[in-house]
Formats: C-alpha cells, sequence, structure tokens
C-alpha cells in the first residue's frame, strides 16, 4: 500500500501555495487597467529625472558583513548535530562543545578587533565661530 | 485509508489552514490599524461594516484592481518574481507549525499539524533564508536608486540577525533533543517552558525575529524618511498587496514561532490534574496556543508604536555585537543548566 510521507504533504502544501500564487496573479491581470504612460513608467525619483545609473555603488562592507555571515552560518549548522545529541555525552560533549563555542569566540573576537564590524557613523561637529571665520578665509585665498 | 483517500484529507486539512491563515492576515491588518489609532487617540477604520470589520478585504479588492506600473528601468521578470517568492516563502512555513496535540474526530486521530516532519525546524531555517532572495530581487530588479539601497540594507540585516537566530535556536535543541516542532513542545511540558529556562535566548530570539520580519524598530529597509518606500517604492497594485500580505504573514509565522519555541507551544499547565475531559482539554490547549500567538502578535504591534527607528550602524552594532555574544552565552548557560540538573 503507498502511504502519502509528511514530506509528501509539504510537496502537496507548496503546490497549493504556488496555484493560489498564480491564480490572483492572473485574476489581477484580468481586472486592472493598463494605460501606460511615459511619465508612469519612469523610475521615481522624487519627481526629478532620474540621474544616473539606477545601479549605485554602495559600501563594501555589505560584501563583509556577507562573508562573516557565511562563515557563522556554517558554525550554526555544525552546532546543531552537537546540540542534538548533547545528552547522550555527558562531560566529554561538554568539553568539546566548549572548546567548539571557544574557536567561534576566538573568531568572533577577532573580527571585532580587526574592525570589521564598525560602521561609519555619523559624527556631528557643532560649528565654532572660529572655524567658520577661518573656512571663509580659506575659501576668499582660493578665489 | 488507501493513497487517493489520504490525498484528500490532506488537502481538506491545507484548504482549512490556508483559509484560516488567510483571515489570520487580514485581521492582523485590521488589528494593526485598531491598535495604532488606540495608541494615538484616533478612531481607526470604522466605515467598511461593523466597526470597520471589513476594511482589510476593502483593501485588498482595491489593491486588485489598481494599475500595475512597471518602470521601464526594470528588469521585468525578477521584477514579477520578487514579491511572490515574499508571499510563496511566508506562506509554505505556516506546513510546519503544530496548532495543538492529537485530537480524534469522526474516528480519525487527527494531528493539529500540515505536515509533522522531523526536521521541521531545519525547513523553516531554510525557508525564511530563502526570504531574503525576494527582497533583494525586488531591490535590485526595480532600477531605482531607492529600491537598491533598501534591498541592500535589507539583506545585509536579516543574514546578519540569522546567525543570532540560529545559535539561540541551538539553545532549544539542546533540551528537546529534536528538531520535530511537536516534541519541542512536548519538552516544555508543566512550567518547563524555553522562556523560563533560558530567558537570554528568548529575548535574542525574539529581537532576531523582529530583524527577519523587517518590523520596526528594525524597519530600516523601508525607512519611510530616506529611502521612500525602500525595496518596494516601484511596486503598485497587487504585486504590492503580495509584499503587504508577506510581511503580516511572517509577522504571524514569527509569532507561532516565538510561542511554538519558548512559550510552551499549546501547553498549560497543570491542565492534566484538573481532570477534564479529552477533548475539552484539546479544545483548550488550542486557545491557549492561539491566545499565546495574539499576545505575541500584539507585542508586535505594541513595539512598533513605541520604540523609534534605529540608525544602521547602531543596527548592525546590536545584530553583531550584542545578540550574537548572547545568544553564545545562551548556548553555554544550557549546556551547563543540563550538567548540573540533569534535565
Amino acid at each position: 500500500m503507498v502511504m502519502l510521507t509528511e514530506f509528501g504533504k509539504i510537496l502537496i502544501f507548496i503546490i497549493l501555495a504556488i496555484v493560489f500564487v498564480v491564480i490572483t496573479l492572473f485574476l489581477n491581470k484580468l481586472i486592472r487597467p493598463n494605460r501606460p504612460t511615459y511619465e508612469k513608467k519612469k523610475v521615481y525619483e522624487c519627481g526629478e529625472n532620474p540621474e544616473g545609473s539606477p545601479w549605485v555603488k554602495f559600501n563594501i562592507r555589505f560584501y563583509v558583513v556577507a562573508l562573516i555571515f557565511l562563515i557563522f552560518d556554517v558554525e550554526v549548522v555544525l552546532l546543531f548535530p552537537w546540540a542534538l545529541t548533547y545528552k547522550e555525552f555527558g562531560v566529554y560533549g561538554f568539553v568539546v562543545g566548549i572548546i567548539f563555542l571557544l574557536i567561534l569566540a576566538l573568531g568572533m573576537a577577532y573580527e571585532w578587533r580587526k574592525g570589521d564590524l564598525e560602521w561609519a557613523r555619523p559624527e556631528p561637529k557643532p560649528p565654532i565661530l572660529d572655524d567658520l571665520l577661518n573656512s571663509n578665509k580659506s575659501e576668499e585665498r582660493k578665489k | 485509508m488507501s493513497l487517493l483517500e489520504t490525498v484528500i484529507f490532506a488537502v481538506i486539512k491545507m484548504l482549512v489552514i490556508v483559509v484560516v491563515m488567510f483571515l489570520t492576515v487580514a485581521y492582523s491588518v485590521y488589528f494593526e490599524r485598531k491598535i495604532s489609532a488606540w495608541a494615538q487617540n484616533r478612531m481607526g477604520p470604522n466605515r467598511v461594516g461593523y466597526r470597520g470589520l471589513l476594511q482589510p478585504f476593502a483593501d485588498v479588492f482595491k489593491l486588485l484592481v489598481k494599475e500595475d506600473i512597471v518602470p521601464d528601468a526594470a528588469h521585468k521578470p525578477l521584477h514579477t518574481l520578487a514579491p511572490f517568492i515574499a508571499l510563496f516563502v511566508a506562506f509554505a512555513t505556516y506546513a510546519v507549525v503544530p496548532f495543538g496535540p492529537s485530537i480524534n474526530l469522526f474516528g480519525y486521530d487527527v494531528k493539529l499539524v500540515v505536515a509533522d516532519v522531523n526536521i521541521g525546524i531545519l525547513y523553516v531555517l531554510a525557508l525564511t533564508s530563502l526570504g531574503v532572495y525576494g527582497i533583494t530581487f525586488a531591490g535590485w530588479s526595480s532600477g531605482s536608486k531607492y529600491s537598491l539601497m533598501g534591498g541592500i540594507r535589507s539583506s545585509a540585516q536579516m543574514i546578519s540577525y540569522e546567525v543570532s537566530m540560529g545559535f539561540s535556536i541551538a539553545g532549544v535543541l539542546l533540551l528537546s533533543e529534536s528538531l520535530r516542532p511537536i516534541e519541542i513542545v512536548n519538552a516544555q511540558y508543566g512550567w518547563m517552558w524555553n522562556a523560563v529556562l533560558q530567558p537570554i535566548g528568548f529575548i535574542t530570539f525574539v529581537v532576531s525575529a523582529f530583524a527577519e520580519t523587517n518590523r520596526l524598530p528594525f524597519d530600516l529597509p523601508e525607512a519611510e524618511p530616506e529611502l521612500v518606500g525602500g525595496y518596494h517604492t516601484e511596486y503598485s497594485s497587487f504585486k504590492f498587496a503580495a509584499f503587504f500580505l508577506a510581511e503580516y504573514a511572517n509577522m504571524i509565522i514569527a509569532s507561532c514561532l516565538i510561542v511554538t519555541l519558548y512559550l510552551g507551544g499549546w501547553q498549560i499547565p497543570y491542565i492534566d490534574k484538573l481532570g477534564l475531559g479529552e477533548t475539552l482539554t484539546v479544545i483548550l490547549q488550542v486557545g491557549a496556543f492561539i491566545f499565546k500567538v495574539v499576545f505575541m502578535l500584539f507585542f508586535f504591534i505594541w513595539v512598533r508604536w513605541s520604540i523609534p527607528r534605529f540608525r544602521y550602524d547602531q543596527l548592525m552594532n546590536i545584530g553583531w555585537k550584542v545578540m550574537f555574544p548572547l545568544s553564545l552565552v545562551n548556548i553555554l548557560w544550557v549546556a551547563v543548566l543540563i550538567m548540573i540538573f540533569n534535565l
């Protein structure tokens, strides 16, 4: 006799989700108006004409964060089997886990010390009268 | 039962859950609008239906009949795909959430969960990681600077908090020794809730859940004053509704997960001592689960209207320098707890 496994139910659920999404998309296509104009199809930039490429350069720190994430997420995966069998191994499992967590914490401390977790933060300086006068003078000198 | 019968049975159960799910998503929107109105001393929606009860349906219908505007600069296939990845991921996660213990219905033994898989928690983690794709695609494919910045910020934020979320879950697994949601709930029998045994892990998980669902105070991806609408600046019509529904569905899923992992799921302490009938107990337990989820939803909304948004460097600092070390400390705490008390 063929039985439906629990994963089979998940498959049916996923198929239901996809069918639902496709049906609503189709329904939406049937009943919505479609009158595009030049202005509507422009990218929103607060009413101005879009300036330059939309794919602007962004901070390299986002890549650094992605790399750190990759390392630690793999460590999460390595930690799960240990967590699931922890009670079977007693003190031995405890010591192994502590060593693993220690290495993990060391890696974290290294990233922290290297400054890979620092983000540019605003440093507001209250304007001082002398500075303002000096900057005016230097601008005059440039002229 | 033959295969066909099992399939039909499973589909009926799923359809019931899907309908309930839609109603909860729709009414969580209503709930949020009413609570925000209450927090700001306004009326909130009160025109459509009795006290505005039909408002969520009016909202969705309005978005269905709106024109869909796609900018010329957008990458069209990805632009269309992105909101549906978000919606699909949010709904597919419901498959493993247990609403209650087994119930005897018309001679069948019905489990109150769509699929009782032994890797439920891994399934949830995998799907929530997929959710990052929806938002990143939306940001990149719109061809707008606001969308791109919003999408990139969002992906960096979500992956940062996913790490501390994973480590917090490891603390739960130490106690339950299983990835099956039902067994995790059973392990929290009586007052042995994980929120009581590992309060640090509970806090890190709740904060990470807020960041993962992009809710205030972590809604940097769509920070209105600086990024207009973030990754959904260029979305309209039902595609926007898909993101909107996905956000609320994610919020409900996050509440369900918090309740399942930390607040004892459907457990009510000492209910078996009262000597109630089996069916009545199950009904009370499902009620307890719903009550806890609604309370967590209220908490989500309450925080939104009480705490201002973080700055981006503060957000990353909290994620990596506070939540991450705390979740490591939590694992140590649970490990020592098990060693000492032999739980």
